[in-house]
């Protein structure tokens, strides 16, 4: 197939899931759209999804835009390209993702080949790779050691574009990969028909989160434009409008550095780069470039249990109280790990709390520049134990405390307001992120693993 | 009678955006954004490394700033002082860790 002039990307929405007026696809198809990407997943929401390889998205969500989408691709004859499937793009993501997928293609008959990329990694199979030297940290994390890996219950590769391409040039209409870059699922399908790295990249950054890179981030998806000197991006809203600053600022979100982002093959340069109003709404960019790493290499992302947590609220409204919480906090923390010492004989050393003092300082803690006596106050009391039953002991030794602790010299037991009963609620277990590294790598799809349909309809 | 256009008190009132978001789970990235180019020069003074550290009680040396002229917005990157979701971590998303830096007073206000 001859190489076009252009390609067009069309990006529903900042995230699978997050819904969108099905007027914005047709807008899009309209503008020509030669692949329709979108991201299924993120670590921004915490590292309970990758930890559990649950989603945060609602099955009834995710379903009702992929059955749009599947639909406008089937009729565009147009490939689908979800990232990140299932929040952590762990393998189970993948799959329940594909399976919300099947069950439409085979209730709307759309006969679709359906691509799986699978990038969950297995600690034993990183070790080898590990002892010779081939994991780095990326700060602010230190080196990386077997027993960190170990403890990990999901770790994912984040997959570029070349497992992506694979799939579609072994005939995928519907790619659906496990976790990779945010730019990945919008840069393949153009850098397969031969559009230039850096226009490529830098206009699969934009896009990314959908509409947040317009004046107007509610409406949903943009639709980019990519040729062999940039790229031209606007809403599809046709009421919303990419302007020079919303385009340029965009740069900004959610990255440590404004100016290069790194990718598996190389770096994205946008300090050269040149944003112009097309019209009202539309912005041209040029001068974007990608620069080849010398190596290769894969980010990986893992995360791991960090105990057992039960979550406790009670509010207090009394001014005597409100005018020294502090006190009564501090109060509270001193008599709970007494008791917990004596009741059930564990160290202080054996558990975690954190006290919350929400409507006080509970947010900013040390950081809050003036905390005044509130009229009310919520607070919260998260434990944290090696195991759930000692968690929830410990929450209902605290009870009691939480319902009357007196302020130290009272004479007499108030009582505070307890939200709900029980007053505690058990969370399970709890994860925290625990990888920043990368793994250089011989070729970019080592890690990955392609599933396609054994009888493709095509 | 009241002045109607008040003078500035803080960098919230100076700016048309301050937020904070999370760079990945290990980091933590403020943006300011100005109205024009002078109140871009009162920020870009007002916002240096000493000041960021006091605010945020993180080292200078951890401490990336971003001065962007072209965009008339500053933007801060540092290392989160707690990972992101951990036992002590209260601000998941980093949403809310714009305050301090929105709060700063304006040298110079009376």
């Amino acid at each position: 197939m001859p190489e076009p002039s252009s390609v067009g990307i069309l990006v529903p929405a900042g995230m699978l899931g997050a819904g969108f007026d099905p007027a914005t696809v047709v807008r899009g198809l309209a503008l020509g759209a030669d692949v329709i990407a979108v991201d299924g997943g993120s670590t921004d929401s915490g590292p309970y999804y990758l930890g559990t390889g649950q989603a945060k998205t609602a099955a009834d969500a995710v379903r009702s835009d992929l059955r749009i989408l599947l639909a406008a691709a089937c009729d565009a004859g147009i490939p689908l390209i979800v990232g990140s499937c299932g929040t952590g793009g762990t393998d189970a993501g993948v799959r329940w993702v594909a399976g919300i997928v099947d069950d439409i293609s085979a209730e709307d008959g759309l006969g679709l080949n359906v691509a799986r990329i699978y990038s969950e990694q297995r600690a034993e199979d990183l070790l080898p790779r590990l002892r010779a030297g081939r994991i780095h940290p990326l700060a602010p994390l230190g080196p990386l050691d077997a027993a960190t890996l170990q403890r990990c219950t999901h770790i994912v590769g984040m997959l570029g574009h070349e497992p992506i391409e694979q799939a579609l040039r072994a005939g995928a209409d519907v790619v659906l990969a496990g976790r990779a870059t945010d730019t990945a699922v919008s840069a393949a399908f153009p850098l397969m028909r031969g559009m230039p790295p850096g226009p490529t990249w830098h206009a699969a950054k934009i896009v990314e989160c959908g509409g947040q890179c317009t004046t107007d981030p509610r409406t949903g998806g943009v639709f980019a434009r990519i040729d062999s000197a940039g790229f031209t991006i606007e809403p599809l809203d046709p009421d919303t409008a990419c302007t020079p600053t919303s385009i340029a600022a965009h740069m900004l979100y959610e990255t440590a550095n404004p100016f290069t982002m790194r990718e598996p093959a190389g770096t994205i340069e946008v300090a050269g780069a040149r944003y112009t109003a097309v019209d009202d709404r539309t912005v041209r960019v040029e001068g974007s470039r990608f620069e080849r790493a010398a190596q290769y290499t894969i980010k990986l992302e893992g995360a791991a249990v960090t105990g057992y947590e039960t979550v406790s609220f009670v509010g207090i409204r009394d001014p005597r109280i409100l005018a020294s919480l502090e006190d009564w906090a501090g109060y509270l923390e001193k008599v709970l790990t007494e008791r917990v010492a004596v009741v059930l004989g564990l160290d202080p050393s054996a558990w975690q709390a954190d006290l919350r003092l929400y409507g006080y300082n509970a947010i900013l803690g040390d950081l809050e520049p003036a905390p005044t006596p509130p009229r009310e106050v919520g607070v919260m009391l998260l434990v944290s134990a090696a195991d759930q039953q000692t968690a929830t002991a410990i929450s209902k030794i605290a009870n009691p405390l939480l319902l009357h602790l007196p302020l130290p010299g009272m004479t007499y037991l108030p009582s505070f307001a307890f939200a709900t009963s029980p007053a505690h609620i058990d969370r399970g277990a709890a994860y925290e992120f625990v990888l920043n590294h990368v793994v250089d790598v011989d070729t970019p799809t080592e890690l990955f693993r392609l599933e396609l349909p054994e009888t493709p309809d095509a | 009678m009241p002045d109607p256009i008040p003078t500035p008190q803080t960098l919230d009132d100076l700016a048309l955006e301050v937020r904070c978001k999370n760079a990945g789970p290990f980091w933590m990235t403020l943006d300011v954004f100005l109205p024009d180019d002078a109140a871009y020069r009162i920020a870009d003074r007002l916002i240096t490394v000493d000041v960021i550290a006091e605010l945020y009680q993180v080292t200078p040396e951890s401490l990336q700033i971003f001065r962007i002229p072209q965009l008339r917005a500053v933007k801060v990157s540092f290392p989160r002082p707690l990972v992101q979701g951990s036992l002590h971590d209260r601000d998941i998303h980093a949403g809310q860790h714009h305050v301090p830096l929105a709060l700063l007073p304006i040298p110079g206000v009376t």
